[in-house]
């Protein structure tokens, strides 16, 4: 049987709930275990890092110290930040020696043992789901194949890059084999499917932020989606809620759907759509 | 009017490419060949003052106030299309931070620049609780910034309020004490 540690970060403990609600429901289903970090904290983010790096360092070491005290070898992360946070900061740590030695003493301080050469496996559920559980499997357990669903799937940036060892940098599938595999009619060439959302730009420079997510939908709709599929927190946040500010790039307010990829995975599995978070979306899909 | 910025020797800073390219991760930041991959990928030079190619000619060239005063280094928004991109394997996204990092240490940026009170309000509060709150972070941005445009971001409030998603409280950790002395050793060194 699967089992990893669960980092679950803080967005989906808040706007991001029906992400983790879809997710544990989906691996509940799948009979795929996770067990939380006791007492985690924040991974530090991209807003954290841009103050002090040592100091996001050490907040993702106190959360990887624990996993290693948990005994895993595996740490699952749903959210894009927190998983390109804690693989940035163990990659610096085995590339910067002197980094990983400041990092190491600070957290003997408060008696926390960390070896960054453990080099943990820190994953998003999307490859724990095509690569660790299979796709053979997944299309085994779906019940309500999601036929006539036309999806564009986005994957935003940090779950692709710097790295590539999920997939590739700009042009990533394994979001589109998953939902192949789950019978929807997937948009495998939606070509804005890496370029940023605007992040936190939509906060901080609405001009700007909300432009760049009113491209992703715009893109989407023009292709006839049904509805867009996101794997990040944030992403799905800034394409819904800031479309009643997208009239002035449009004709009106898009109310396009924006599900986490893992509320539409449910439904071919056949969950409650309740169970799978879809009261807290403000837009769902009409006819499906 | 077209006005045309020269620059001479007095303009210059000894030593900033220097500080820049010693920071971790930023080292290879005299491989630059000003191909403009980097600008040419970025989702968002066309807004910027500087655009990423740019930013790393001036800095190559000690233009310290140019570099760090920039508005450009704020709106990066971390995609790391330029880093993925880059021929010359630059970790462009990495010396984008460290600019904002440098920015703050110097206060180049305006005071009440978004960007910069965001990242100094997200750094409190996970400092104070050990978990964060994105909505009371978003809150006391614009209330530090722009309380007149909180009154159009009333509705995106009431949305989550109506989907059970507004949390303005943060859980904190039990090892709070802990999270802070980690942080704050760190800090020191």
């Amino acid at each position: 049987m699967l089992k990893y540690a669960y980092y679950p970060g803080c967005s989906v403990k808040g706007t991001g709930k029906h992400y983790e609600e879809s997710l544990l429901a989906v691996f509940r289903a799948l009979g795929i275990e996770l067990e939380e970090i006791p007492d985690w904290n924040c991974c530090g983010a991209t807003a954290y890092m841009a103050i002090d790096e040592m100091a996001a360092f050490g907040m993702v070491a106190r959360n990887l110290a624990m996993v290693q005290r948990m005994g895993y070898e595996e740490v699952v992360a749903p959210c894009a930040a927190c998983y390109l946070g804690l693989k940035k900061a163990q990659n610096y740590m085995l590339e910067y020696p002197d980094i990983a030695d400041k990092v190491i003493s600070a957290l003997a301080k408060v008696g926390l043992e960390y070896d960054p050469e453990a080099r943990l496996e820190i994953k998003h559920p999307l490859e724990v789901l095509v690569n660790d559980y299979g796709l053979n499997q997944i299309k085994a357990r779906t019940t309500n194949p999601l036929t006539g669903h036309r999806i564009a799937p986005y994957y935003g940036c940090q779950l692709t890059r710097p790295f590539d060892d999920m997939d590739d940098n700009f042009f990533p599938t394994i979001m589109d084999r998953l939902f192949l595999a789950l019978g929807a009619d997937v948009i495998t060439d939606y070509s804005l499917k890496t370029r940023c959302c605007g992040a936190s730009l939509t906060g901080t420079i609405p001009e700007v932020g909300v432009r760049l997510s009113w491209y992703l939908i715009a893109e989407a709709r023009h292709r006839g989606a049904n509805y867009i599929i996101t794997a990040c927190p944030l992403c799905q946040f800034n394409m819904e809620s800031f479309q009643d500010r997208m009239g002035q790039y449009d004709t009106r307010n898009p109310r396009f759907p924006i599900l986490y990829f893992t509320q539409a995975m449910g439904l071919a599995l056949g969950l409650d759509r309740k169970e799978l978070g879809f009261n807290r979306l403000l837009y769902t899909p009409a006819n499906l | 009017m077209v006005q045309q910025v020269i620059r001479t020797q007095k303009d210059v800073s000894p030593g900033f490419v220097d500080e820049i390219s010693a920071m971790p991760g930023a080292e290879a930041l005299r491989d630059c060949i000003q191909c403009g991959t980097c600008s040419g990928t970025c989702p968002v030079s066309i807004y910027m003052d500087y655009t990423p190619r740019r930013l790393v000619a001036l800095t190559g060239e000690n233009l310290k106030n140019d570099v760090l005063g920039s508005q450009a280094i704020w709106l990066c928004s971390s995609c790391y299309a330029c880093t993925a991109r880059c021929p010359q394997n630059i970790k462009i996204t990495d010396i984008m931070y460290a600019f904002k990092r440098k920015a703050l240490e110097y206060k180049y940026f305006p005071g009440k620049f978004p960007t910069a009170v965001m990242a100094r309000e997200f750094f409190a509060a996970a400092r104070k609780d050990g978990r964060v709150s994105d909505i009371a972070i978003a809150i006391s941005l614009v209330m530090k910034t722009n309380p007149f445009k909180g009154l159009g971001m009333a509705g995106i409030g009431i949305n989550l309020m109506k989907t059970g998603r507004f949390h303005l409280q943060a859980h904190r950790i039990k090892g709070i004490k802990e999270l802070r002395t980690i942080i704050d050793t760190l800090r020191e060194g």
